[in-house]
């Protein structure tokens, strides 16, 4: 699946995550211009699209499945992208964004806010507002099937670039161990 | 103990003495096996199992650590079998505890990561336990964390057979299991830890920990345990 010019669809979400990874993809600097040129980027937290599309190539997954929107985009994702990646330890592990799983959802909202200066969000409950947090923080994988994973935190540049030059040339992505350790 | 024992290696004949172990043979032949628990100097533990390895006529795989050489014996150390072993043990051994390496001590020098690593692990089959674990900050220049203890045994060893303080054991069994110091009280009350850090310095990963190190920050120093044992042994002082 490609479009007419002959790009790759290329698509990044952020899920429950800090940008990092995003941030650490921008930092692949001149050969952003590279990719520019053999994929085009349809839905990203740093392009102007609000839905997620179909016929999506390869979908770069930022940050773990926290609340209940998370949870509905990685199903959107699933469904329409035909290579769904894990960027980042969030992604691939939980990682810090799952450091809350050992309290109860309530339990962490009195530790963090109620207990705390100010009001505290509801957030355990839906409301219009804020979406409902889940009793655990997920990985992607053990919502939704992924195809690769890309650990790091955030991956540096070498590692995404390896990662996402294999999937333009339709390669697996198979890092060498020192690129596919978690943290660091 | 000059008997010499034939095996085959990998395809390979060998030659051992009586008193070795199938990990001291594989060791000598430079193939590369992983382990964590296993710690040169220190007795053998068995525990953490990713040195198994297949022995034939066996009907499981025997660790390759605390099993003597025989004659006859036909070996081998890396068939698909034994690497999918190897992974499986190491996604459960990320699972049990809290392993976050993005934010722990030894991010980047952590032998559990780098396993992982070279084992091909890039994501972890099962679920998170996330248990709710303390850390014991007590003592004046050491941290335990039990989040990142894989049980290894290590502290334990080196603290009984070369520090001789026998400071740190093991309570409870099974996944309630937790290095203690003295009969569990905590690690800055115990009147037998004579804070030497030789358990900071052979823990494969962050749990033991000098106070103060951040993130990335805490390297560890095996060497001095192979020293210490040659010199009481062989009276042979070289580092």
């Amino acid at each position: 699946m490609t479009t007419q010019n002959g790009k790759i669809r290329l698509a990044t979400a952020w899920l429950g995550g800090c940008s990092g990874c995003h941030m650490s993809f921008l930092d692949l600097n001149e050969k952003l211009i590279d990719l520019a040129g053999r994929a085009e980027l349809v839905y990203s937290p740093i392009a102007d699209a609000k839905v997620f599309p179909a016929n999506v190539d390869v979908t770069l997954v930022e940050g773990a499945v926290a609340n209940v929107d998370h949870e509905e985009l990685a199903h959107q994702i699933r469904a329409n992208s035909r290579i769904v990646v894990s960027f980042g330890d969030c992604a691939v592990t939980g990682n810090v964004t799952s450091l809350r799983n050992r309290l109860g959802v309530d339990d962490l909202l009195t530790a963090v806010y109620r207990e705390g200066p100010g009001q505290a969000p509801r957030g355990g409950e839906a409301d219009r507002v804020m979406p409902r947090l889940l009793p655990r923080v997920l990985p992607l994988h053990q919502v939704v099937r992924v195809d690769a994973f890309l650990p790091g935190c955030p991956p540096d540049p070498e590692r995404i670039w390896a990662a996402v030059s294999a999937l333009l040339d339709g390669r697996p992505v198979e890092l060498e161990p020192k690129l596919r350790t978690f943290g660091a | 103990m000059d008997t010499v024992i034939t095996l085959t290696l990998n395809g390979e004949m060998v030659s051992a003495r009586a008193d070795q172990t199938l990990l001291d043979i594989i060791r000598e032949q430079k193939i590369s096996l992983p382990t964590l628990c296993h710690m040169d100097g220190l007795s053998e533990r068995g525990g953490c199992r990713l040195c198994a390895v297949e022995v034939q006529g066996a009907p499981r795989p025997m660790a390759a650590c605390v099993t003597p050489v025989s004659e006859g014996m036909v070996v081998r150390t890396h068939t698909p079998e034994l690497e999918a072993y190897r992974r499986m043990v190491l996604e459960l051994l990320l699972a049990e505890r809290n392993h976050i390496c993005a934010i722990c001590v030894t991010n980047g020098h952590c032998e559990l990561q780098w396993a992982a690593a070279q084992a091909g692990v890039t994501s972890v089959r099962y679920a998170y336990l996330h248990p709710d674990l303390p850390m014991d900050a007590s003592h004046g220049r050491f941290v335990l964390d039990h989040n990142r203890c894989i049980l290894c045994t290590r502290c334990v060893r080196v603290c009984d057979e070369v520090e001789g303080a026998h400071t740190w054991d093991l309570a409870g069994r099974g996944i309630q299991a937790r290095v203690i110091t003295d009969l569990s009280r905590p690690w800055g009350a115990s009147p037998s830890c004579t804070s030497c850090g030789k358990c900071v310095q052979v823990c494969p990963t962050g749990a033991l920990f000098a106070k103060g190190a951040t993130v990335a920050e805490m390297t560890k120093e095996h060497d001095f345990v192979s020293w210490i044992i040659r010199g009481r042994t062989k009276r042979e002082w070289v580092w």
